[in-house]
């Protein structure tokens, strides 16, 4: 029976590159992954946020109304659904000009229980320092 | 020996990152290690068997043919990214899984190193 921690952190800017969407779905398919695995075993992931890649966090994303597809807010809400642990990097939502109420820092509206944590970096440079594997989306 | 767990979203042609995958994967498999390389995204596109070679373009399906051979190596991809593109479960070439996103996260649960290359 083992835990094996996986951070996917995200530095990309939504819908410029599909770097970002990436890193959400890969982390939401670690609840299904214990099909592959022995009982006992499984991932666990945690999704961080830094840099450009907090702007995947915005809420009143349009990707629907404007490209009909599912937007990264969506996904966000989902992880934290799913309950994922999820970090946003506070310097890097301050050197934006955005305030907490601007994010997507829980899922009520859809059942969601977990909220995301506003954090400085060294909290998530901990993280990434404990983790089995290191993924930068 | 140990076991490597590689991931890559860049394309075939429009970046050398999967050029750099696979030859990471052959180095490491002719060290004797096993290797898992999940394309997902528009790395699916190496999936896609018919793939001719061109001196101006990468070609990679011979040393995936031979990293097949050498049963140390398993290549799957994204099966959601594929059919987005259009590379149906008939255009893969022979050796190749289809997968979701889920396998990818098994193989890293068990890897000794997860990289992941071309990330855009």
């Amino acid at each position: 029976m083992a835990i094996t921690k996986l951070a996917f952190i995200v530095r990309s800017l939504p819908y410029k590159t599909e770097a970002s969407r990436l890193a959400l779905t890969h982390a939401i398919a670690s609840q299904t992954v214990e099909i592959y695995l022995e009982d006992g075993d499984n991932v666990e992931p945690v999704l961080c946020y830094i840099g450009d890649g907090v702007l995947n966090c915005l809420k009143n994303q349009q990707a629907g109304k404007h490209y009909g597809i599912t937007s990264l807010e969506q996904h966000a809400k989902n992880s934290l659904l799913l309950d994922l642990k999820v970090m946003i990097c506070k310097e890097d939502v301050d050197k934006f000009g955005l305030k907490e109420d601007q994010l997507v820092m829980d899922a009520e509206d859809i059942g969601g229980e977990t909220n995301a944590q506003l954090v400085p970096y060294s909290e998530i440079q901990k993280v990434m320092e404990e983790v089995d594997h290191l993924q930068f989306f | 020996m140990g076991k490597l767990t590689i991931g890559c979203f860049s394309s075939l042609v429009g970046s050398l990152s999967l050029d750099f995958a696979v030859k990471l994967s052959e180095a490491a498999v002719k060290k004797g290690h096993d290797v898992d390389l999940w394309v997902s995204s528009n790395a699916t596109m190496l999936s896609k068997k018919g793939q001719k070679p061109f001196k101006d373009y990468s070609h990679l399906a011979k040393t995936l043919t031979e990293l097949f051979a050498s049963g140390k190596f398993k290549a799957v991809a994204c099966e959601a990214c594929a059919e987005a593109r259009g590379y149906h479960k008939d255009d893969t070439m022979e050796g190749w899984g289809r997968r979701s996103m889920d396998w990818y996260l098994a193989s890293a649960f068990s890897a000794d190193r997860v990289l992941l290359i071309g990330g855009d």
